[in-house]
Parts: C-alpha cells; structure tokens; sequence
C-alpha cells in the first residue's frame, strides 16, 4: 500500500540491512506464505475437483464448477447450452453496488480529508481520533445498530415524524438505500486516510502560485490538487472498492438478504444444503481473477505515469 | 455465539478446577442458547462428570465439522430429525441397546419408531417444534390459517413479510403450499413451484432466520415464518402476534441427542442421554427454549404458561405436521438452484 503513496522510496537502502534482506524479510514470507499462497492454492485445487454430496470434494480432476458458473442448460441439464445470467448477474450487482459505495465515500471522503489536512497540525490528530471512534466497535453491531436506527419505528423516522416532517414513516429498511448507507459508513475512514496523508503531504504553495496565476479556486482543485494527490485518492477506492466487492453483512442485514452477492453465494456454497465446494472455490476464484485483471491495469497506469513524470 | 461458547467453557473451566484431577469428561456438541448452564452444572454436581460444549448454528455446519475431522472429538450432538438420517447413512453415529439406558423407558411412545431412527438405536429426543408463520393482528385480522398468508399475502401484508433465510424449510413450506412433494423431480411441479415462488418474493422484505423473531417483535415485519418457540418468545415482547397452523400443513421437527461414533466417553454420553430423559430435566430444557419435550412425565415440571400456550398447542382441526424429507443428490441439486434462481 505504502508503495503506491510514496513513489520511488527504493534508493534509500542503509548499510545496516545490506545483505540481511533475506533474513529481515523471512517473518513476511512466512506470513504471506502459510495464510495468502497456501489458502489461495488449496482454494484454486479445489474449484478443479470433483463435488461431494453434502460438503467436501472427490479428488478427480473436473471443470464443472467453472461449467456452471458460465453455461446454462436449464434446469434439468438437457437443453442446449446458453450463457448463464444468474452468477454474472450476481456479479454485475455486486461490482455496481461497489462501485456506488466508492462514489459516496470519495465525495464525501474528500472533502473530509482536506478538512483535516488543513487544520493545524495539532488539532488534525483530534480529528483523526474522530474518524477511527465508531471502528473500536465490531461491524456487525455497528450494521445491526443502523438497522435499529433506520426501521419504520427506529428514532429516525420517529424524530421526522414529530418534528412534521413526514406524516408516515419512509420505508429505508431493506431497500438498496440502506445497502449503501450500511457501506458507506463501513468503509468511509478507508477513503478518508489514504486521502488524508497525501493532502498532508501535498504542498500549499503550488495553489497560492495557480491564485497567482488567475486560476480560480475549481480551476485549482482540479489542475492542481487532484493530480498532486491522486495516489492517495487511487488508494482509498481500491480500499473502498474491494471489501465493498465482497459485504455480505450490509446487503444481509440492512438489505434483507433478498439477493445474492458474491460473497452471500460463496458462503451458501459451504454452509448451504447440497454443500457444493468446488463451486464456492470457482466462484472465489473468478472474483479473484477480476480483481487482479483490474489492479494490473492500475498498475501499468501507474508505471507509465511515473516515467512519464520523472 | 462465540461469547457464549466462550463462557460456556470458562464455566467448565473453573468446575474442572473445583474438582480433582482425575474427573471424568463429556463432550456436548450443541445448538447455541439451547441448554440452560444450571442444568449442565446440575449434571456435574449429580456425575462427577465436567461438560465441555461447542456450539454450532445450523445443521448443515454440524454435519460439515464432522465430515472435515471433528468426529472422536464429541461424545454427542443434537442435529434435527433428518440430519440424523444423514449422519446414520454417513456412519457418524453410535449404536446403544435400550438396556444402556434406564430411563429409555420415559421416551414416549410416538417418538420410539420414528422414521429417521427406528426403534431409537442411536437417538433419544431433545426438544421437537414445528415451523410456520405469525401474523401481527393489528395490522391482518383476516383469515391466517392458509399458507396464502406467506405465498400469496393479502394486500394489508404485502411487502412486510419475513422468510427463514434456510433452503430446506423454506423450499418445504412452499412445496406444502403448492400440496406438492418435498423431494419432487416432476419438471412441470418443480417450474410451477419456482414461478410461484419468485412471484411471492415481489411480497416479501426480507430473508432472516436468527432475527425471526426481532423483525416481528420489532413491527418491521407484519408475517413472517419461525419457529414456534422461538415465536412464542416474540409473542412475549408484541402481543397483537399469532402463531398459525395453517390448513395446508405446517412442518415438525425433532432435534435428538445422538450418541456418536468413536465418542472418547461413551459412558459419559450415556449417562447425559438418562440424565436428559428425567422428567424433570427435559422440562428444564422445555422451560428455557420454550419447545416441546418427547419424554412422559413432564408436565408437572413445566411452566404453566407453556401448557397453554398457542404456540405449542395446535388446534384440534389442525393438520398434523411433515417432517423434512432426505432428497437424493440428484433432486437436492434441483432444489438447490431453484433457490439459487430465487435469490439470484
């Protein structure tokens, strides 16, 4: 994460660590190695294999996981073969609700973050506090605390209605409204801190030279600012995006469950009747597929842009 | 769950410390909130014996950490009446003849040859209930007893209506409504219950099973399916709610104490199998998850409230109850992607 904030931080070896890399990076190997490579491994061996009634898998080599995921022969598997909608519906659902929680998080997330970083020094740490409070608490009570707070006899709707505002109480619960509120304010300080530490970093001389030069203040905010820290903002939505991609709690909680999102259908794959493991690997498999075709791309983007800069 | 899971076992800590070393130890594999702590601590103070216990939340998760290697960690489980089947094709279950029990004897006679166990050979009853729907009177005074009131709800109801999030009993409910089987591999029955089906969703609010009784007691929803017990806990917190036994049919289930394979105490789970069929016992476990006990005797132990509550006591027209039938795989998997395509 660091290296898409500081670019080009790599000259600055000592000689304290010269030739101990390997030694001083062993911890993060075996990290990534025993919880990232092997699960992701065990996982991708998995959507290749054979499904077991009732959990777990028979250990012959199949590509029926993948054959479900993206071709439909109807109900009863004897109609010609067509795309299957359902799963890439579910994802097309998915990925826009992601999409809209990473919107609203960096209108407002911006904003906030520039608040902050314009503050004096010692107050931001007070404003930062502010931000991180309601994240002492679990996500889970945090959602279902939403939830008591936005249902037809929740405060919201009763403060609306005794203040005149509303004769009947708005319908939020279980709409796609709540989906996103539920989201935003999951993933809001995700936005917030990549922002915020790229703003703070960002120097104010070069808006009072665009002044100078009759830029006006959008002129400035656009030209100027957002280029200047556009790494950080690139951070927050992927920081924003990718858990999005993956919330079941929110859709489950506030939305009512009523569809499946990608991370609802790979849980049904394991705790759900027939238990079909293979499929819930394939389909995990594919999400994973996606999101690091889309970080490549940024990655490219980003290395073309620091050759061009520098 | 953690949490209790967690207390649970600090509580079998600190007893396994007030005892000697040498105590003996049984390991209870159960539903969460579904045992009362008196009653284990009960069965300590009676045995010598100290109660580890794990819990799980459905069926499905019990079965799955046995098949992936929790089998000979356990002594006993409680699945539902036709998880037991399962695990019994699946040979996860012990055998014990009746004379290993004293009080065998005070099961009672309708749950001796029941289909998922005949003649009790690795099972006795825990608690048994049924699952349906509730309405909230203030807001549908009509008719309830029709299975319409989920499937095809009067316009007062619309969009309030809650569904259990589970596949197996929502699939079976509906399957009642439509008067079809449960396990049916007829095409035109299972397009015509899948259209029904999707025409309902338009209706409903939500999906939920742990908070069943929340949205109903909350007015979030006006109707919504649950669990009898569980409904009469909701009843307690709103009364205007009404436990229905619709004319249609309605679904029992029985949940049982198995005696698994390869227990490291089987004396152990034996002796907690007698100590769970005292009349006293079972109605202590009655008392707390406002279910039904399957043992004779127990109604000088239960609370007065239960003897007569709605929800525990159908009425005397009332249909009798289907259990939820073991499809085979084939079938299962068109049961499977009908609920795939519902909440696609």
């Amino acid at each position: 994460m660091a290296g898409w904030i500081t670019k080009g931080g790599n000259g600055a070896q000592t000689s304290i660590v010269d030739g101990k890399q390997h030694i001083l990076l062993m911890p993060a190997w075996f990290v990534i190695g025993i919880l990232l490579v092997i699960p992701v491994l065990v996982m991708l061996i998995y959507s290749f294999l054979t499904q077991d009634f009732r959990g777990g898998v028979i250990w012959e080599f199949t590509l029926e996981a993948y054959d479900q995921f993206f071709i439909d022969r109807g109900l009863f598997g004897d109609e010609p073969a067509r795309i299957e909608w359902t799963y890439l519906g579910i994802f097309w659902r998915s990925f826009l609700q992601a999409l809209f929680a990473m919107v609203f998080c960096f209108l407002i997330g911006f904003p906030t973050a520039y608040f902050i970083a314009t503050r004096a020094p010692k107050s931001r740490s007070f404003w930062l506090f502010l931000i991180t409070i309601p994240y002492w608490v679990n996500l889970l009570i945090r959602t279902v605390s939403m939830k008591f707070l936005i249902r037809d006899t929740g405060p919201l709707n009763n403060w609306l209605m005794s203040w005149g505002v509303i004769d009947d109480p708005i319908s939020m619960i279980n709409t796609n409204f709540a989906i996103q509120l539920g989201l935003f304010y999951s993933y809001l300080p995700f936005m917030v801190l990549p922002i915020y530490a790229s703003i703070e970093r960002y120097n104010f001389a070069l808006s009072e030279a665009a002044a100078d030069l009759y830029s006006n203040r959008w002129t400035t905010l656009f030209k100027v600012v957002i280029p200047a820290v556009k790494p950080g903002i690139i951070a927050g939505c992927i920081l924003v995006f990718i858990p999005s991609l993956g919330a079941f709690l929110a859709p489950d909680l506030l939305g009512g469950a009523k569809n499946f999102m990608i991370g609802s259908l790979v849980e049904e794959q394991f705790k759900g009747q027939s238990g079909d493991w293979p499929f819930g690997a394939a389909v995990s498999m594919i999400l994973l597929t996606i999101i690091m075709i889309i970080l490549l791309f940024y990655a490219r983007a980003q290395s073309r842009d620091n050759n061009g800069g520098h | 769950m953690r949490k209790i899971t967690m207390s649970l076992g600090a509580a079998a800590l600190a007893m396994s410390f007030a005892q000697s070393a040498a105590a003996e130890k049984l390991t209870v594999y159960h539903w969460f909130e579904y045992i009362p702590q008196e009653l284990l601590n009960e069965f300590t103070a009676e045995t010598g014996i100290e109660v580890v216990m794990d819990t799980y939340d459905s069926n499905e998760a019990l079965f799955a950490n046995l098949k992936a290697g929790g089998l000979g960690s356990y002594d006993v489980a409680v699945p539902g009446d036709y998880m037991v089947k399962i695990m019994n094709d699946e040979g996860m279950l012990d055998t014990f003849s009746p004379s290993e029990l004293k009080n065998f004897g005070n099961i009672m006679d309708q749950w001796l040859d029941v289909d998922f166990d005949m003649g009790r050979k690795s099972s006795i009853p825990y608690q048994w209930g049924s699952t349906s729907f509730m309405v909230d009177r203030d807001v549908y005074s009509g008719n309830i007893r029709t299975t319409d009131i989920i499937f095809n709800p009067p316009s007062e109801l619309k969009g309030k209506i809650n569904i259990l999030d589970t596949a197996g009993e929502t699939l079976a409910f509906a399957s009642l409504h439509m008067g079809f089987p449960q396990c049916s591999s007829d095409r035109a029955q299972l397009k015509e219950l899948s259209e029904m089906l999707e025409t309902a969703k338009a209706d409903w609010a939500s999906f939920n099973s742990d908070g069943a009784k929340d949205v109903l007691s909350s007015g979030d929803a006006a109707a919504g399916m649950i669990w009898n017990g569980f409904g009469a806990k909701a009843r307690a917190e709103r009364a205007s709610l009404e436990y229905s036994y619709p004319d249609q049919g309605y679904i029992v289930w029985m949940d049982n104490v198995v005696l698994l394979k390869d227990a490291p105490n089987r004396e152990a789970a034996l002796k907690f199998m007698d100590f769970l069929l005292e009349p006293e016992n079972a109605a202590a476990v009655t008392n707390y998850a406002r279910y039904t006990a399957g043992v004779k005797g127990v109604e000088a132990f239960l609370d007065p409230e239960l003897v007569t509550s709605p929800e525990n006591n159908p009425p005397a027209d009332a249909p009798a109850g289907t259990f939820i039938e073991v499809c085979a795989p084939e079938t299962q998997a068109l049961y499977d992607a009908i609920w795939t395509q519902l909440k696609k």
